[in-house]
């Protein structure tokens, strides 16, 4: 609501307002909009769209193990934004610490600060649960409860005492979780049922079904076969009109396939603590980035 | 062969036959007389089951008629009658036990596994406590209950009964129902989180359907361990008559005490009345125990998806 253009075509819209621009070498420029000049460097951007996220100086302790090194990175409304980078390098410290999901593991510790909308997230009069309502989350691992299908997604909205439409809403979510077409005759059978890819989609179903402002994605489809794996990332697409996205994956192709944004982390080899190294938009990242460690990275030569 | 043992720098000839060697043999014995040791351990406990289950349905056979189910003991003891009004009795002391025992042990359960930390001080204490709780021996209970109870009211009761018995419980219940939602997976838990939706909310709606199963199977393993109990009922719930009573808070007839009264009668003609009555306490404890085995087999597959 920051921005008033309308996302007709957030393809075009998101470039000509992001810090940071090169010319695109790798994809073929999509056609221009209409009265719109292809973009090149130099060109004066239009009104910064407001970051969703203002992440500034944040850092990740668990005990004594420092996990995340002080990052300091914007995330922007309705873009995809993918996090990448070998295992260990913090990825999914950073992701679950922007709805506080790392709050119940013991010795968590996070410095810095985490704005969203302006808002501090670690503040004191800051709850987590209100906090986790606006900023939804889907897991590795498929995580129905062992509950029916229509009951999974209306859980949540019943316990938030959204119980008017309840059907209504919970046929919008399954619809944009592009499942409603699998499963709209046999709602009370119980999701267990439901193959893996099914499952994923069920539980972003069921994450949108409350409407969040953010959907974090950890990893969702590193537990799924590949054809699961493009159903949830052509979501993705869908999704990002309406939500604003980010991505933790490990898989560069599925980076480069959904998302706009791309934050590189890496694990820092001295001090053996997550950094983040690049992030910048996706084709810059995978086709010029400008550090050689998203470049080893991306090009499969690193170790 | 040793020599080319040796020239491929083996401590052993790799070329000579597969039975055992060396010290193998002496320790293949030693192996087998321990599994023979242990086998025979757990044949003489559930020996030791049978034999008692095998006598007492030898000697309660001969007892058990329908009208022994349906008929209250005799004014003056003495041959025939039932022991309906100790059946009934029994079931009102111990069920009000659980209606007590049962919300405050799912209660602490749900503290030490929901709410504490997994490294809490207070939940390690509470743990350690109920584990000397289970140790406690029944009678001291029953005496415990007897000064709380029994003497203030000035009359046995069933009431100082069931609090005997939930005390009994409370230890046994808390610690299964704590090992049940152990077992509900972390990731409903965060799947719950994730939503947006507070924590009571969620172990209400999530975390305890899930574990439902488990918890009740452990309410009833605790009901049919307090319903065999007899210290405690000795001291609190031991001084009624043969009529069958609903008045919880006067003194009930209950079937451990009188299990022990009839055999403990100078009236040889009483003896079968004890032995008809352990047997339908063994009855009612086995059938407790099979359900709650096969409940808690369910709940786990269903938990497993």
């Amino acid at each position: 609501m920051t921005e008033g253009t309308p996302h007709v075509s957030s393809a075009v819209h998101e470039e000509d307002v992001l810090p940071r621009r090169r010319i695109r070498t790798a994809a073929p420029a999509p056609a221009p909009a209409p009265g719109r000049a292809p973009r090149v460097d130099g060109t004066p951007r239009e009104v910064p769209r407001a970051p969703v996220f203002d992440i500034r100086d944040m850092s990740a302790t668990y005990g004594t193990k420092k996990a995340l090194d002080s990052t300091t990175i914007q995330i922007y409304r309705n873009l995809v934004t993918a996090v990448i980078g070998p295992s260990g390098c913090g990825k999914s410290t950073f992701i679950r610490s922007l709805n506080r999901m790392n709050d119940s593991i013991p010795g968590f510790q996070i410095g810095g600060q985490v704005l969203y909308h302006g808002h501090d997230i670690y503040a004191r009069a800051t709850n987590r649960v209100e906090v986790r309502r606006r900023i939804g989350m889907v897991f590795q691992r498929p995580n129905p409860f062992p509950k029916s299908i229509y009951d999974n997604v209306a859980w949540a909205p019943r316990n938030l005492g959204m119980k008017r439409n309840l059907d209504e809403r919970v046929e919008r979510a399954l619809r944009g979780a592009a499942l409603w077409g699998e499963v709209k005759d046999r709602l009370k059978v119980s999701a267990l049922s439901l193959s893996g890819g099914q499952q994923q989609r069920l539980c972003i179903a069921r994450a949108i079904a409350v409407e969040p402002d953010v959907l974090l994605l950890d990893e969702p489809a590193s537990a799924l076969d590949p054809v699961a794996t493009a159903s949830i990332e052509d979501l993705m697409h869908e999704l990002k009109h309406r939500y604003t996205i980010v991505i933790v994956t490990h898989n560069m192709q599925q980076a480069a396939r959904v998302a706009d944004r791309t934050a590189f982390f890496s694990l820092d080899p001295q001090e053996r603590v997550g950094t983040l190294v690049e992030y910048d938009d996706t084709d810059v990242i995978f086709s010029n980035p400008a550090d050689t460690r998203t470049r080893d990275y991306v090009t499969g030569r690193f170790g | 062969m040793t020599s080319i043992a040796r020239s491929e720098g083996l401590p052993y000839d790799p070329t000579a036959p597969l039975s055992p060697s060396g010290n193998l043999r002496r320790r293949l014995i030693v192996s087998r007389i321990a599994q023979v040791t242990a086998i025979a351990a757990a044949f003489i406990a559930v020996a030791a089951l049978a034999l008692v289950t095998f006598d007492v349905i030898k000697a309660g056979a001969s007892a058990l008629r329908i009208g022994f189910l349906i008929h209250d003991p005799p004014q003056f003891g003495g041959t025939g009658g039932g022991i309906r009004s100790d059946i009934v009795g029994t079931a009102i002391i111990v069920a009000m036990a659980g209606v007590m025992a049962v919300p405050v042990a799912v209660l602490i359960a749900i503290y030490m596994s929901e709410f504490a930390g997994p490294k809490s001080r207070i939940a390690n204490a509470l743990r350690l406590g109920l584990d000397l709780m289970q140790g406690i021996p029944s009678i001291v209970i029953g005496l415990f209950v007897l000064g709380l109870i029994v003497q203030p009211l000035h009359k046995d009761s069933g009431f100082a009964g069931s609090v005997a018995l939930a005390i009994i419980m409370v230890p046994l219940v808390a610690r299964s129902t704590q090992e049940v939602l152990r077992l509900v997976p972390l990731s409903l838990r965060e799947a719950s989180d994730a939503l947006g939706v507070d924590r009571w909310r969620s172990i209400l709606r999530v975390t305890l359907p899930a574990a439902l199963g488990g918890i009740i199977t452990g309410s009833i393993l605790a009901v049919a361990r307090a319903a065999g109990e007899t210290a405690p009922l000795l001291v609190a719930d031991s001084t009624f008559g043969p009529h069958l009573t609903f008045n919880w808070f006067g003194p009930m007839p209950n079937v451990p005490v009188s299990i022990l009264i009839a055999s403990d009668s100078l009236n040889p003609a009483a003896f079968p009345r004890a032995w008809g009555a352990a047997l339908v306490l063994l009855a009612l404890i086995l059938l407790a125990n099979i359900g709650a085995r096969l409940l808690y087999a369910r709940s786990r597959r269903k938990l497993a998806g």
